[in-house]
């Protein structure tokens, strides 16, 4: 029982990364039916900022929001230089732009960093443990739940009451009919990458202080993770994007926790022949999106 | 007298078919102008063209005194034009008071804000009593009250209508065409595409007559009513 506990927060933990993974996808997609597979290479700036700060003797404090700030603003970027100009093609146009700056930003890590990893310093606070009901938690595990939940309510918060949020609700559903409204496409479209580009750098912090090295490749996994998430929750949808996010992460740290050893090595192909059963059930995921078409601008 | 809109030899293609071929009308002030015509003669081609849904391939639009040939659709609700559209299009997911407050999205004025609250909801008292729900749970004469209200956020002085009675009950249609009136003795400016001709003539002020994306009458309801070209345009005797 007390194994499964600790498995339960570590499923929590990488549940809710996946989760704010997933997330970021789906505000981009559901405004602009792009899958931005650069989102990872959102992630990989924030973690060399973190791993930057490190070496400058920057406190952690400040570190996290100086790389949550990096990736938001590197999103913003990406729209600005990359997206804007392929607003208007076909979905595969803006598939295949999204592989290109993810490819284009990892030739410059590799040429300007280090192709190889680096480690990241992180505060000794968050690689101890504390005991919580009698049972112990590791304190970068908790930071990741808690952090899960404060950008999950805050979310929440911004798409149910904040004017920017619900035009971008508007925007998901009928781009047209919201700009009638006078609600600017830019405007709408960048701010869904600003909120995409800050979950990615909260995942990327939650990443980093798993693992404490990043490398130039660091994104592309959990992205990948995230946009298997995000079909298993239904694309384009937030609320399944966040389902679809633990449901993974669970599926994961069970699976490795419980499987005999002999069948470690299926984790992988068990894991995605689980995600795919679900979606022979539910075709358009656990929270299919209300509106499925994603009408450009 | 100045024109509130108008339109100059407008032409609207969908690569290569014609929708609009070269129209030209004006509305004035204060007044219901009908566009009349059958399904797929270019009526909502030109409703779309106007508000920058659509691109207009050639000719052009003046509201207020400017050139808004080929704005961008949220450019038009600022300055005083908006357009309810064909088939209602209520944000489905957004709250009946959200999708109230994004059609104000352009005011920046707080009182005008409040104003524009209190005005849509005196005009349709259900939409106050509804405020909470979704709006894809609205029946769909609440949806086109919804939709109409949304328009009207923005206190617009030309209000488009495209099709605003389709679908709807015969009770709640006599609503629509009898706030429509109301809407103008309060004021405001509309153009209606309808495809309901006979109360459309019933209260139009002025009227255009549509066949194959071209203009083929314009006048008073009673002059269109008793031409031919009212035929020609629904049974396609051109």
């Amino acid at each position: 029982m007390d194994l499964f506990l600790q498995q339960t927060v570590n499923a929590l933990a990488l549940g809710g990364t996946y989760a704010l993974l997933a997330l970021g996808l789906a505000v981009v997609f559901s405004i602009m039916g792009l899958i931005n597979f650069a989102h990872g290479e959102l992630m990989t700036i924030a973690g060399y900022v973190l791993m930057y700060c490190g070496i400058a003797g920057i406190s952690f404090v400040i570190a996290v929001p100086l790389a949550i700030t990096a990736s938001t603003l590197a999103a913003v970027a990406m729209e600005r230089i990359a997206f804007r100009p392929v607003r208007n093609g076909s979905g595969a146009t803006m598939l295949v732009t999204s592989f290109a700056v993810a490819m284009i930003l990892q030739v410059l890590f590799q040429n300007l960093i280090s192709t190889r990893s680096q480690p990241v310093l992180l505060p000794a606070m968050l690689s101890s443990s504390i005991q919580i009901f009698g049972f112990v938690i590791g304190v970068n595990k908790l930071a990741a739940i808690v952090a899960t939940v404060v950008m999950l309510v805050f979310l929440d918060w911004f798409m149910k009451f904040q004017k920017t949020g619900i035009a971008m609700r508007a925007a998901a559903e009928d781009f047209a009919v919201a700009r009638l409204m006078g609600i600017r496409a830019n405007t709408v479209i960048a701010g869904a990458f600003a909120l995409s580009g800050l979950l990615a750098g909260v995942a990327a912090v939650l990443w980093v202080s798993q693992r404490a090295s990043v490398d130039p490749l660091m994104g592309f996994l959990p992205v990948l993770k995230a946009f298997i998430a995000a079909i298993l929750g239904g694309l384009g949808s937030l609320r399944g994007a966040v389902a679809g996010g633990f449901l993974l992460g669970f599926i994961e740290i069970y699976l490795a926790a419980f499987l005999p050893p002999e069948m470690q090595e299926f984790r992988d192909p068990i894991s995605l022949g689980i995600v795919v059963l679900v979606l022979l059930f539910r075709p358009n995921g656990l929270i299919p999106s209300a509106t499925l078409k994603a009408e450009k601008v | 007298m100045q024109s509130l809109l108008s339109a100059t030899n407008l032409h609207v293609r969908y690569g290569a078919v014609e929708a609009v071929r070269g129209v030209n009308f004006n509305i004035q002030q204060g007044e219901i102008v009908a566009l009349l015509g059958a399904n797929g003669a270019g009526k909502s081609s030109i409703l779309n063209a106007i508000v920058g849904l659509v691109p207009t391939a050639f000719g052009k639009v003046i509201f207020d005194s400017k050139d808004i040939t080929g704005a961008a659709p949220e450019l038009l609700a600022p300055a005083g034009l908006t357009l309810s559209p064909e088939g209602r299009r209520v944000f489905s997911t957004l709250s009946v008071a959200d999708n109230l407050r994004m059609g104000a999205f352009s005011l920046t004025d707080k009182d005008a804000v409040s104003e524009a609250w209190n005005r849509v909801y005196d005009l349709f008292p259900i939409l106050r009593e509804r405020k909470d729900q979704y709006a894809g749970t609205l029946s769909g004469g609440q949806q086109q009250m919804l939709a109409v209200g949304r328009a009207l956020m923005s206190n617009p002085r030309l209000l488009l209508l495209d099709e605003p009675s389709l679908g709807l009950a015969p009770l709640i249609v006599d609503q629509i065409f009898e706030l429509i009136v109301k809407l103008r003795d309060q004021g405001m400016t509309l153009l209606v595409v309808e495809q309901n001709v006979a109360k459309t003539l019933q209260i139009a002020d002025r009227g255009y007559v549509l066949v194959n994306g071209e203009i083929v009458a314009e006048g008073k309801p009673s002059e269109l009513a008793g031409s031919g070209s009212m035929q020609d345009a629904y049974l396609g005797a051109h």
